[in-house]
């Protein structure tokens, strides 16, 4: 299958360690993933402004998908999915809007039939991989590692959307997909990370992101398995600071599920971008040396 | 407590002007059931905000209240609430609706104006240059080219440069 990678704006800048190791993943599958060079934010920055901007975006990124003739457009980012997912809604269900970016496109000299498929990542890997093929290239099972699978809200909502895709409000596609590496998963109830009040206010989008830090943490996980680089933001890159503002210590290594289906793949971990992630991951390093060496 | 607000302070004109706006067509649909404040994640953690209140300060005319307030920015747009609601009122959507009309009359938090420009200047919200290149290089990723010039020209067509660049709107 030939896919484009759409990287959009955090993740080749902040998140590379997701990009690397959905690369690495994806080639081991036999994906042919490209890129093209000419895509730019997806938009989703812009909707609260002038929701007219992120169809427009989208739709300008979604047209030269279209004219490089790929199966699908992947996706790393959970805004970006809903962004470009939405749009390809928006314009096939309402005429008028889809008129407005018809009419701003041929101004930029594109033209967008709204054909293109757009995936997560995640969804990519549970739907176009699936778990038996995933299974049967796991050659390092990481058994008695307890994570906490965190898909984020964009990754199923709004529903209408998504078109039948999992479900909306406690999505399973992730926990399988951990499942699938030998991991275990534990019961969350998912709550927002609070990424998208942190411009507004970061007092009350910590708070958020604590109450699951908190679950995660009481129900015994090793590290937390994300999909979205707006979640890494809270529960990765904010973790001490919500540490240091409550008085406890989580300790909880962060990872993107790529990272961690590398490893139960047997990638070694240079490849798999961990020098970026944050929290020390001794204690998983250990649990997989000893795994190893058991064979 | 606050003062009540009353007729003189009320605009009747606010719940058809969202009515109109993308995303707000079903803000006369509420029942005011509250499903939507029960289920909010940053109501969970912060009691100064409150969807179902925002909702109907809005249909009684309470224009300057909502708009001033800046509660609509507060919403992590976790779609919980738009899930759940019986009466379909896309909450998640109204709340973006009514942040574009406080934009269009001139309430746009700095944040936004902060990424506007970033989008114009880089296409992207984080610039891509040769020192985040070379990051890249070292991992083994494709360099990335920043492509500003048709980012830009949206902005244009749409009419949005007026928020962050110095000039009368076209
Ligand atoms: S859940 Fe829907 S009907 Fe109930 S108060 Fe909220 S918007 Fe109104
Ligand atoms: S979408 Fe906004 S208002 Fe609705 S539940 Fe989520 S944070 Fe609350």
């Amino acid at each position: 299958m030939r896919v484009a990678l759409f990287l959009g704006c955090t993740v080749p800048v902040r998140a590379t360690n997701y990009e690397q190791a959905f690369r690495r993943v994806a080639a081991e599958f036999g994906t042919e993933v490209i890129d093209i060079n000419d895509f730019s934010c997806c938009g989703f920055p812009a909707k609260a402004v002038d929701r007219m901007i992120p169809l427009v975006m989208a739709a300008r990124n979604l047209a030269l998908a279209e004219r490089e003739g790929v199966e699908a457009v992947v996706t790393l980012c959970n805004a970006c999915t809903e962004t470009l997912t939405e749009t390809n809604h928006v314009l096939r269900h309402d005429p008028e809007q889809q008129e407005k970016v018809a009419g701003h496109l041929a101004n930029l000299g594109y033209r967008y039939d709204g054909s293109m498929t757009v995936r997560h990542a995640a969804r990519f890997l549970y739907q176009e991989i699936g778990l038996d093929r995933i299974r049967t290239k796991v050659t390092q099972p990481l058994a008695g590692w307890r994570i906490a699978a965190y898909p984020g809200c964009h990754y199923t909502k709004p529903a209408e959307i998504y078109e039948g895709f999992d479900r909306p409000e406690r999505p399973i596609s992730l926990n399988l997909l951990v499942e699938a590496t030998g991991a275990e998963t534990l019961e969350l109830e998912g709550t927002c990370c609070g990424g998208g009040t942190l411009g507004a206010k970061e007092e009350t989008a910590l708070k958020m992101a604590r109450m699951t830090l908190d679950q995660m943490k009481e129900r015994g996980a090793d590290a937390v398995a994300l999909i979205c680089p707006f979640c890494d933001v809270m529960f990765e890159q904010n973790q001490k600071k919500i540490e240091r503002q409550v008085g406890v210590e989580y300790g909880l290594p962060v990872l993107y599920y790529p990272q961690l289906l590398g490893l139960a793949l047997g990638i070694p971990r240079e490849e798999l971008g961990f020098s970026i992630n944050r929290i020390k991951m001794d204690r998983l390093w250990q649990k997989l040396d000893a795994q190893a060496m058991r064979g | 407590m606050p003062e009540p607000l009353i007729d003189d302070q009320l605009d009747p004109s606010f719940r058809v002007q969202i009515s109109q706006e993308k995303g707000g067509e079903k803000i006369t649909r509420c029942f005011a059931c509250a499903t939507c404040t029960l289920s909010c994640p940053v109501r969970a953690v912060d009691d100064s905000f409150n969807p179902r209140r925002i909702i109907h300060l809005a249909l009684l005319g309470a224009k300057q209240e909502v708009l001033e307030s800046g509660f609509v920015w507060l919403c992590s747009s976790c779609y919980l609430c738009s899930e759940r609601c019986p009466q379909d009122v896309s909450v998640t959507e109204l709340m973006c609706a009514i942040r574009n009309i406080a934009v269009r009359e001139g309430r746009i938090p700095a944040a936004y104006i902060a990424q506007l420009e970033l989008l114009d200047k880089h296409g992207r919200l984080y610039e891509i240059g040769d020192f985040e290149n070379k990051k890249r290089t070292k991992m083994g990723l494709p360099r990335v080219e920043e492509k500003r010039e048709e980012v830009a020209r949206i902005l244009e067509l749409v009419g949005a440069t007026r928020y962050y660049r110095k000039e009368p709107a076209p």
